[in-house]
């Protein structure tokens, strides 16, 4: 590690917790956003989110070392946690931080990118089924029971077969595509209750389609389950994505990713700990701030929390 | 101008148990410019044939039946297709509902929301959708438009936003309003309001109102003419004056009966016995005829149809009409 590096990562500590002090500033106005930070783990949730996406964009400048180069196989192999390599190295005597910096923009960008995919698909999907119902809805829910019964570990492995290296964007796709059951099937209940909502009738009675129907009078209001399954399907994903790392299929080494990280360091795991601890407890610290985040947000958006008006 | 004839809505219960007839043949004509009247009580079908003339009735469990017909400037709205139908809706035929509470988006303002059909049907961009809706907003009398544009409805009162429900229904000078119940969430001094703001605008964009309500004291205020429903079937129709003078069917005048009057002594008021019955089982003959106090054996034989009582324009659904000596032995 050098001076510069310390310094950008302080800088990048001091970001994210000034990020969270103007976000709890703003939240004195609001209502809701107050409900969101009176959730004892929430405000943490969101620094140490915030922290890891500034580390992700600003990777360059954090990592001390090219995450990919092997500084020194026969010397530096399995070098234990120092002020010079801050986690240790990994068995091929690559800089285990560096790793971590750079995995969390591949780990984070496919757990958000991933996320986002199936939250849109399924709010289309439960969206679709709950306004239409009849057999459209039959038909929907069917295909999601059979979604939510096959193991999607199965559907991935035999998705990747059909790639001998798999793109970033396929695999971004393979993992949204199959993670979406669960948001679909919510989203429907809710669209299930708006649909009956005066102002539904009152839009179709102005002329409006079911198109402009769905996306303007349904889809916002049903926006408080939406977010917070989101926020859910992140961690859901990011895990996701770590075990299809794990088994090889993921994203393919050189490339770091916290799954493929752990892979690497496991046979080694009790030699040179460093080397997976550090990616599972990064992959820990996200899934838990996302729930903390998610939970935050259940609170925030409840409408029976709602005090009259605000 | 809109000419519903033999109207038939019918909605199957769950499990197949029976089929409510809400709607039973009702027929009327509503010319233009007019304000036309339909009272009743809860359950005999008003609201049901306000939605079926835009085919917004929910389907299933709701079915118009074929063989009805809502003829609107000589088409069949009835056999419209979806796009063709959705251009009259809010277009050229609007409508308000009864709760200003529940009827608005809570996530949009009001000025999105009264744009939202000069959008639709004029194709105006944003800017302009915008422009109207303020204008929209002054025409139904609601201070600082420019200000109010940008409030969310929970922001307003009932009053304010059945105005704003109005402005939306009015954005794109529709030749037919429907209101459905337009005052019964508000308060009297906001009712009486909204009614004139009705009548106010009525005059100014010479649209024709379909006034649905329970209160015959709107009616008396309001209405040109006047249609009494009762378990979904039209019993009479009149002139409102006429009406109001000579109520024919004894339900008509069980509902005038009922009305509070402030120039008579205070007694107990007069309530029409029962209710009405199920529309999974109206009763034979003449549906009213449980109710009735002048029921006589013809009235569970027969159910009479609409008679011609002799005045123009005032029909009855009563054998009272061809047996008017029967009126004065009262059960």
């Amino acid at each position: 590690m050098t001076l510069g590096t310390w310094l950008a990562l302080l800088v990048a500590i001091i970001l994210a917790a000034e990020a969270v002090r103007a976000l709890r500033h703003r939240a004195l106005g609001n209502e809701r956003w107050r409900r969101f930070f009176r959730h004892p783990t929430a405000g943490w949730g969101v620094g140490i989110l915030a922290f890891l996406v500034i580390v992700a964009l600003a990777a360059p400048l954090i990592a001390p070392f090219d995450p990919d180069r092997q500084l020194d196989i026969v010397g530096l192999k399995n070098h234990p946690p120092s002020w010079t390599f801050l986690l240790g190295t990994d068995v091929l005597s690559r800089d285990v931080w560096s790793r971590i910096v750079y995995g969390a923009r591949v780990s984070l960008g496919i757990g958000g990118l991933g996320a986002l995919v199936a939250v849109s698909v399924g709010s289309l999907v439960g969206a679709v089924a709950g306004y239409y119902r009849r057999w459209v809805d039959a038909v929907l829910m069917r295909t999601v029971d059979v979604g939510l019964a096959l193991p999607r570990i199965f559907i991935l492995l035999m998705a990747v077969a059909l790639w001998d290296r798999l793109p970033f964007w396929v695999l971004v796709l393979a993992i949204g595509l199959t993670s979406w059951f669960g948001t679909g099937r919510l989203v429907r209940a809710e669209v299930l209750s708006l649909r009956e909502r005066d102002y539904v009738l009152a839009a179709r009675a102005l002329g409006a389609g079911a198109g402009g129907v769905i996306f303007r009078h349904v889809l916002p209001n049903a926006a408080a389950p939406i977010i917070v399954s989101a926020a859910l399907g992140v961690g859901n994903v990011l895990l996701l994505e770590a075990s299809l790392s794990f088994l090889g299929i993921g994203i393919r080494p050189p490339t770091p990713s916290w799954g493929n990280m752990i892979a690497d360091g496991a046979p080694s795991v009790y030699t040179a700990p460093w080397t997976t601890v550090a990616a599972g407890l990064a992959i820990s610290l996200v899934v838990m701030s996302l729930n903390a985040v998610a939970d935050g947000l259940r609170d925030a958006l409840d409408p029976h929390e709602e005090g009259g008006a605000t | 101008m809109l000419r519903v004839r033999d109207l038939k809505t019918y909605f199957v219960t769950e499990h197949g148990r029976g089929t409510a007839r809400a709607v039973d043949e009702v027929s009327f004509d509503l010319y233009p410019g007019e304000t036309l009247g339909i009272v009743g009580e809860s359950g005999c079908g008003k609201t049901v044939t306000s939605l079926s003339i835009l085919r917004l009735v929910p389907e299933p469990p709701g079915h118009i039946l074929p063989g009805s017909l809502i003829e609107f400037e000589g088409r069949n709205l009835l056999a419209l297709p979806a796009p063709e139908l959705r251009a009259v809706r809010g277009n050229q035929i609007a409508m308000i509902f009864q709760e200003p509470m529940t009827s608005l988006n809570p996530v949009f303002t009001v000025g999105d929301q009264i744009g939202e059909a000069a959008i639709i049907h004029q194709h105006l961009s944003r800017k302009a959708a915008r422009a109207r809706a303020i204008e929209m907003l002054k025409l139904v009398g609601i201070p600082d438009p420019e200000e109010r544009v940008d409030d969310y409805p929970h922001q307003l009162s009932g009053g304010m936003r059945q105005r704003v429900m109005i402005a939306m229904a009015l954005v794109c000078h529709p030749k037919v309003l429907i209101a459905d119940e337009p005052t019964t969430a508000l308060d009297v001094t906001i009712q009486a309001q909204i009614l004139e703001l009705l009548d106010r605008l009525q005059q100014e964009l010479g649209m024709a109102v379909l006034l649905i309500t329970h209160d015959l004291g709107v009616v008396a205020g309001h209405a040109d003419r006047v249609v009494v429903m009762y378990a979904g079937r039209v019993v009479e129709t009149a002139e409102t004056t006429e009406l109001f003078e000579r109520p024919t069917h004894p339900y008509t005048e069980g509902l005038l009966a009922a009305v509070p009057r402030i120039d008579a002594p205070r007694a107990r008021l007069h309530a029409i016995p029962g209710q009405v019955p199920a529309a999974t089982a109206w009763p034979v003959g003449c549906r009213f005829h449980p109710r009735c106090p002048y029921a006589w054996d013809k009235c569970v034989a027969q159910e009479p149809p609409l008679l011609e009582t002799g005045v123009a324009g005032h029909t009855a659904r009563c054998w009272l009409v061809t047996e008017p000596q029967r009126r004065q032995a009262k059960r």
